[in-house]
């Protein structure tokens, strides 16, 4: 294994000549904690009390978000991105990106574990429910957008805003790790499309 | 430029992940009958062998800035011990028990590992 060594660690140059300019930020946004820790509280407290309402919110309000920001960042902000000027990408990436971190994963779990608990609730995640291939047809889609999302997306999110926090950013890096985060931003929008198609059929019955 | 080589970290976990993914699709395609725990504990048995071979991998890496790894993915380690948890949760909240919790428990257990060690080590070959 060790014979076929993939990933490269690349030493930072002594001095990049073009570190673009950049603002100071978080990497994560410390004001955001507390309200991330208020809504997994709620969502807690949505599973305990086992209310059809309280769980059908916060399915339905939080992946209706992660699927309209994957949406964007995959067919909208991310070709934009990539065409944008190094400084003009540098300042929307600070200010977007710590963002992303606290609100995505938030989402993410939201929808998962009400959606779990939904299922259960109204036996759609029952083996036996008539549409129960469609229901295994979503895992599949979530799976597969949650190895892409945390194995690959997410850890160049968080690379990218360790290297801008560098005095001097090495574009060579964050350009490649950018690009990481287009393309994978782009690969999760298409399956979120798979994702409208499937939760749309199941909601109809 | 020098460039250290580094183990195929990444694609390993990419691999770990897909693997507990797998059983997990498994198991939660069974519900709530008998589920049949041959084929997501031989994927979950895999993917933690992946997991390892990782850790390993990346222990014996030359080189490695391994302070910026552990100080980027102790904090890894807590957000996503805290997502793990509240799936946990659900699952021992509608009643899953014996080896079906014991499978989906070590799954999370790699997941809540993995997902960190690939965000530390992302960081930490650039520092």
């Amino acid at each position: 294994m060790l014979a076929s060594m993939t990933d490269v660690a690349v030493p930072v140059p002594a001095a990049a000549p073009e570190a673009p300019p950049r603002p100071d930020f978080e990497i994560v946004p410390l004001r955001g904690i507390p309200i991330v820790g208020a809504v997994l509280v709620a969502l807690v407290a949505a599973i305990l009390a086992n209310k059809l309402w309280a769980l059908e919110f916060f399915h339905v309000a939080a992946g209706g978000l992660w699927t309209s920001f994957d949406l964007f960042l995959g067919f909208v902000l991310g070709p934009i991105l990539g065409r944008l000027a190094i400084p003009a990408r540098v300042e929307l990436t600070t200010r977007l990106m710590p963002k992303l971190l606290l609100i995505m994963p938030t989402l993410v779990t939201c929808t998962l574990a009400s959606g779990w608990q939904l299922g259960r609730l109204l036996g759609t995640v029952d083996s036996g429910y008539v549409n129960h291939s469609w229901i295994v047809a979503s895992y599949i889609v979530v799976g597969v957008m949650a190895v892409i999302a945390l194995a690959v997306l997410e850890p160049a999110n968080v690379a990218v805003l360790f290297e801008l926090k560098k005095p001097r950013p090495d574009p060579q890096i964050i350009g490649g790790l950018m690009k990481r985060f287009i393309y994978t931003a782009g690969i999760t929008g298409a399956m979120q499309v798979a994702t409208l198609i499937i939760m749309t059929k199941i909601a109809t019955g | 430029m020098s460039e250290r080589r580094l183990p195929p970290v990444t694609e390993l976990g990419v691999v770990s992940m897909a693997l507990i993914v797998a059983g997990g699709i498994t198991i939660a395609a069974s519900l709530p009958g008998d589920v049949a725990l041959g084929l997501p504990v031989a994927l979950l048995a895999a993917s933690a062998l992946v997991m390892v071979a990782n850790v390993v991998a990346l222990a014996r890496a030359p080189g490695f800035n391994r302070a910026a790894f552990f100080g980027v993915a102790k904090w890894a380690l807590l957000a996503y011990c805290v997502v793990a948890g509240i799936l946990w949760f659900v699952f021992v909240h509608d009643g899953t028990r014996g080896g079906v919790l014991a499978v989906l428990t070590l799954s999370l257990v790699v997941f809540a590992v993995h997902v960190p060690l690939l965000i530390g080590f992302t960081v930490a070959r650039y520092q």
